[in-house]
């Protein structure tokens, strides 16, 4: 049975500052997994799961589930919590994040996790395989949808503009794509790196939607798929805005914090903000 | 017999195979009048992809799609197919092990004009290290067909290569076809020819040439290079005490490599490899190129004789 979706923007707020605790506790004990990255996609992932999708975490493989693909598979360690919160698996499986003999490998692994739609991680790979799922959609005549998260460095990838081309090319309606626009690759800043700007401008260049959001403001993330959905002309990508490490003063738009691991110091500091913002929040 | 070419019997086979099974759907990368999966675009337009010159998209889009259910041919070189989307290939389809059905074309040495940017003497070596990969090497028209409906009724990763021109025909309809069963061909006592693909009928070619100096040479035809037949190559080895692998294939990494592994475990015999010889070879007449580069009857003869030698 599908769950009871969430429409309170406070409780999704709330969510997501809950999945940064929980990733911060989860890549602490592991010692390896990225924050950087899983910190700018929480309210993404959460407003999908838990507000938009329609998937069912007693019965993960029904077929006329709405896929989502994690194309930036290194932020693994939030859509884990959030698919343990919806039920997927048991929470107590978090704390075995990367550790030998888990079902939650360092990158999504869809034969290992139940939730998980498509084994992610190498980049470039996850929209075209989104592109897949649309056409499967398409060719039954079924009307779910699919929603791929790209990373913004991730854009660098050749792979990501045949796909993009191929998408608007055969009018994948039902097709979404995020970008987490923020703006930091693991080297640095995605403007020194491989400069990609005007990225909207790119995406419309190709034949695609494109909407802006604050990738931060749940409410504007809803207003973002709202607009996708009622776009009957082509597929959508939004372009949300986000910060590298949200949430975390010393992480924020560091890209040395794409992949490391905090220490017990970093840990307190970073567990303290966190928790403090979330009591803001109620 | 030299009358279909094993990409049209191939073609043809898939387009019967889309009438009996609409999850069917094939892709191609601008390559289709070549591939011949031209057929089964015009008979089902609606379950084909061209995706255009970009091979990396087209393999995970196969991968998208078999998650979704349907059973995913995928064409072009296999030389793209296997390097340039290898790594699709190995993260997007083979390690969730989806149900995607690999099809590289113009194998080997048989795009023999276009030279060594679109020859393919690694294919085999490339898919073989890919854990969840079953890798077939096919010896003729009426065998792709077999491989066609063999490969889908198997529940994962195929990939089977397909040689370009017209070659002689070996196996008949009736002949039954399973992934990882070898075939004798012929019986010896005194050494087996192990060989795949277009290097089948030189070996049965070179078994008359040494029948007649006195040498009786079996032919086992090894069509599943992975997972490969232990037990028939075991029994090859015991029976004669020499082996030699033909393939129109680096002798690195693919038949030569992967007998040379099972005879090494099981039972160490003398061993010659027929194949290319770790180079690239050139433009050409294709029955000129397999000649020089030592894939004629003859070359393998010669290799019977070495190994003989050295029992």
């Amino acid at each position: 049975m599908v769950f009871q979706k969430i429409e309170c923007t406070n409780k999704l707020a709330e969510l997501a500052q809950k999945v940064r605790i929980d990733v911060l506790e989860m890549v602490y004990g592991a010692q390896s997994g990225h924050l950087g990255g899983s910190f700018s996609a929480a309210e993404i992932l959460v407003t999908l799961y838990y507000n938009r999708l329609n998937v069912d975490p007693e019965n993960p493989s029904w077929p006329d589930r709405d896929r989502f693909v994690l194309a930036k598979g290194h932020a693994a360690p939030a859509l884990y919590v959030v698919l343990a919160g919806l039920g997927f698996f048991p929470r107590e499986e978090l704390a075995s994040l990367r550790q030998t003999g888990c079902i939650l490998q360092g990158h999504p692994d869809m034969r290992k996790t139940p939730g998980v739609e498509m084994s992610t991680g190498s980049l470039g790979q996850g929209l075209s395989t989104a592109v897949g799922m649309a056409l499967a959609a398409q060719l039954d005549g079924k009307d779910y949808r699919v929603w791929v998260l790209l990373g913004d460095g991730e854009l660098n990838e050749g792979q990501v503009w045949e796909a993009a081309a191929f998408a608007a090319g055969r009018g994948l309606s039902n097709l979404t794509a995020i970008v987490d626009y923020n703006k930091v690759q693991l080297d640095g800043p995605t403007v020194e790196v491989l400069p990609m700007e005007p990225v909207a401008d790119k995406w419309r260049a190709f034949g695609w939607h494109v909407v802006e959001a604050d990738g931060h403001c749940v409410k504007d993330l809803l207003r973002a798929y709202d607009e996708a959905v009622a776009y009957n002309g082509g597929p959508t990508v939004i372009l949300a805005h986000t910060v590298k490490g949200k949430g975390v003063s010393f992480m924020e738009g560091q890209a040395a914090w794409h992949g490391a691991a905090p220490n017990a110091q970093q840990y307190e500091q970073a567990m303290k903000e966190l928790r403090r913002d979330l009591e803001c929040s109620r | 017999m030299q009358s279909l070419t094993m990409r049209e019997a191939y073609a043809q086979a898939l387009v019967a195979l889309g009438e009996r099974n609409p999850n069917v759907v094939v892709l191609d990368a601008d390559v289709s009048k070549s591939t011949r999966s031209t057929l089964f675009a015009e008979r089902f337009p609606e379950r084909f992809f061209n995706v255009g010159i970009a091979e990396g998209n087209m393999m995970n889009i196969a991968g998208g799609l078999a998650a979704s259910g349907k059973i995913p041919f995928v064409n072009t070189f296999s030389f793209l197919l296997t390097l340039r989307a290898g790594e699709q290939l190995r993260t997007g389809v083979a390690y969730p092990r989806l149900n995607v059905k690999v099809a590289g074309a113009y194998c080997g040495l048989s795009d023999s004009f276009d030279g060594p940017t679109h020859q393919d003497p690694m294919d085999i070596a490339v898919t073989r290290a890919m854990p969840n990969m079953v890798v077939i090497s096919v010896c003729d028209a009426v065998q792709a067909k077999k491989v066609v409906l063999a490969a889908a009724k198997y529940d994962g990763p195929v990939y089977f290569r397909l040689n370009r021109n017209a070659v002689p025909v070996l196996w008949r309809e009736e002949d039954p076809f399973e992934i990882g069963k070898a075939v004798w061909h012929a019986r010896g006592r005194d050494v087996t020819i192990v060989a795949t693909g277009i290097m089948v009928a030189r070996a049965l070619q070179a078994r008359e040439m040494l029948a007649a100096e006195g040498i009786s040479a079996g032919v086992l035809e090894v069509h599943t290079i992975k997972p490969i037949d232990v037990d028939a190559l075991v029994e090859a080895a015991k029976e004669c005490g020499a082996i030699v692998t033909a393939e129109e294939h680096n002798i690195i990494g693919g038949l030569g490599g992967a007998v040379a592994e099972v005879l090494g475990e099981h039972v160490p015999v003398p061993m010659e490899r027929v194949g290319i010889r770790d180079v690239f070879a050139e433009s050409g007449n294709y029955d000129e190129l397999l000649v020089k580069y030592g894939m004629c009857p003859s070359a393998v003869a010669e290799a019977a004789r070495k190994v003989l030698r050295r029992k």
